[in-house]
């Protein structure tokens, strides 16, 4: 009895998320590196990843901030991380689920996002850009765009920053 | 308004006693710390406010200046710690709530002289509507006065720009934006309306300068003048604070409106000596009475 109300349970779970996300669920892959920056102060840069397409609002995939400081006082500053502010900070509250994140050390690093999931939209094909954009206390700003051909079999592409960011890729996938 | 006869005038002099503190390309301003705000409620913005000729410099005296701010949803909201320094005013003002702030100094002064005893006489400086009556003695006749507004403003933002506080009042020079003063960007054309009195300030000349005027040889300014509707549009080259500015009337007698940005800078009485022959070919028209003048300034921030 026990056992098949269990298993009752998990069919529906996994038929309403197969509803909302069908098979072909994207998922977009982007590997950044934070160059480690001798400097005599160094903060974690706050750092801003969006995709941009031409006619259509900025959506913000990530922001990695100060997301532990005391009565959510690390949003002051997210406005440093000035295009984003613009293109689509402003506009959001955060922390927000699935957005907000802290922020990273020195290195490379891999985030994942899943369509339909946080901020990151189902991909019809087209031209996209993805924009990563970091801002360091004491430090400087610097914003790098990969452009994505999303066709049907995905889309994969790659930029490097000079100064706040290293190389920056991205794949999609389904 | 009082009665208007022909007469030999000094415009020129008037022009001095109402805005003294404006000659040699001296130009007024408020600068705030910053115009982008997260929202959070707790910060603060500190404004400076100063007459000088750099921008954003301090090298003229402070100005008794009223500031009045206006929160995101059209109150007036309060200024904190005002002090009226040597070079210039400085205060503080709370963002509390989402939205834009505007912050404006607003002046109206009148300009004008009056007959005693067979004497013109110039109407005392800082002369307003309210203080006429007095600063007129008994006896005196043929009073002429005309009226000089100046409004200085700056805008922040907190999360994202809105527009109740962009009300106006159909007296002096107003702008209104097409473009959010809190969302210029370089490479992007931003467009402003200028209202005079109420009306599309047309044919009028604005121009903006960037900050830093100090530590270049080339002032960067950019010249428009105004459509039929009292509409500029500026294609900002640099991200930085910019100083925008229009001015209208009274330096040229009737007919004149002249360059409302006269000297370098555009300011009221900037570029060269009050009172002097302009040497722009035609001979200076005879002097009517004293004529109504408007200035207007905003400081704006371009994102980089």
């Amino acid at each position: 009895m026990q056992i098949s109300h269990k298993i009752v349970l998990t069919g529906a779970a996994m038929g309403a998320s197969a509803l909302a996300m069908p098979a072909a669920a994207q998922t977009l892959d982007v590997t950044l590196t934070l160059p480690r920056l001798s400097v005599a102060e160094y903060h974690r840069p706050y750092v801003a990843i969006w995709l941009e397409k031409e006619g259509a609002p900025a959506r913000t995939l990530s922001v990695l901030y100060d997301v532990d400081k005391r009565n959510n006082a690390g949003v002051k500053w997210l406005r440093d991380i000035r295009m984003w502010w613009r293109a689509s900070g402003r506009s959001l509250t955060l922390p927000a689920d699935g957005i907000s994140g802290a922020t990273r050390a020195p290195g490379t690093h891999k985030l994942s996002f899943t369509a339909g999931k946080g901020g990151m939209p189902a991909l019809a094909p087209g031209k996209y850009t993805l924009v990563v954009e970091a801002a360091r206390e004491s430090g400087g700003r610097e914003a790098v765009r990969v452009p994505l051909n999303v066709t049907a079999a995905g889309a994969r592409g790659s930029a490097s920053g000079q100064f706040e960011l290293g190389a920056v890729s991205a794949v999609l996938s389904r | 308004m009082m009665k208007f006869r022909k007469t030999l005038w000094l415009l020129a002099a008037s022009a001095t006693m109402a805005l003294p503190q404006m000659a040699d390309a001296a130009r007024p301003w408020m600068l705030p710390s910053e115009t982008m705000f997260a929202g959070s409620g707790n910060e603060w913005v500190t404004v400076d406010a100063a007459i000088s000729s750099d921008l954003y410099y301090f090298d003229h005296p402070g100005q008794d200046w009223q500031p009045i701010a206006t929160a995101p949803d059209g109150s007036a909201a309060q200024v904190e710690n005002r002090a009226i320094g040597k070079l210039r005013q400085t205060f503080d003002l709370g963002i509390k709530t989402k939205g834009t702030y505007k912050i404006a100094i607003v002046n109206e002064m009148l300009m004008g002289s009056y007959m005693l005893n067979g004497e013109r006489k110039m109407l005392p400086r800082g002369t307003t509507a309210a203080t006429l009556a007095t600063a007129v003695p008994q006896g005196a006749t043929d009073v002429q006065t005309a009226t000089a507004r100046t409004r200085i403003e700056t805008f922040v933002t907190a999360g994202e720009p809105d527009r109740k506080v962009f009300t106006t009042t159909g007296k002096g020079l107003e702008m209104v934006p097409v473009t959010h003063p809190n969302d210029l960007a370089v490479g992007e054309a931003a467009t402003f309306q200028f209202l005079l009195n109420g009306k599309p300030a047309a044919g009028l000349d604005v121009v903006a300068i960037p900050g830093g005027i100090r530590y270049r040889s080339d002032l960067k300014q950019m010249d428009a003048k105004t459509d039929a509707e009292g509409k500029v549009s500026f294609t900002w080259p640099e991200a930085g604070m910019y100083w925008v500015s229009i001015s209208s009337g009274g330096r040229r007698g009737p007919g004149g409106e002249g360059p409302g940005a006269g000297g370098p800078g555009g300011a009221p009485g900037a570029g060269r000596p009050q009172g002097q022959p302009q040497g722009e070919g035609a001979p200076r028209p005879p002097m009517g009475p004293p004529q109504d003048r408007a200035t207007y300034a905003m400081t704006v921030e371009v994102q980089g």
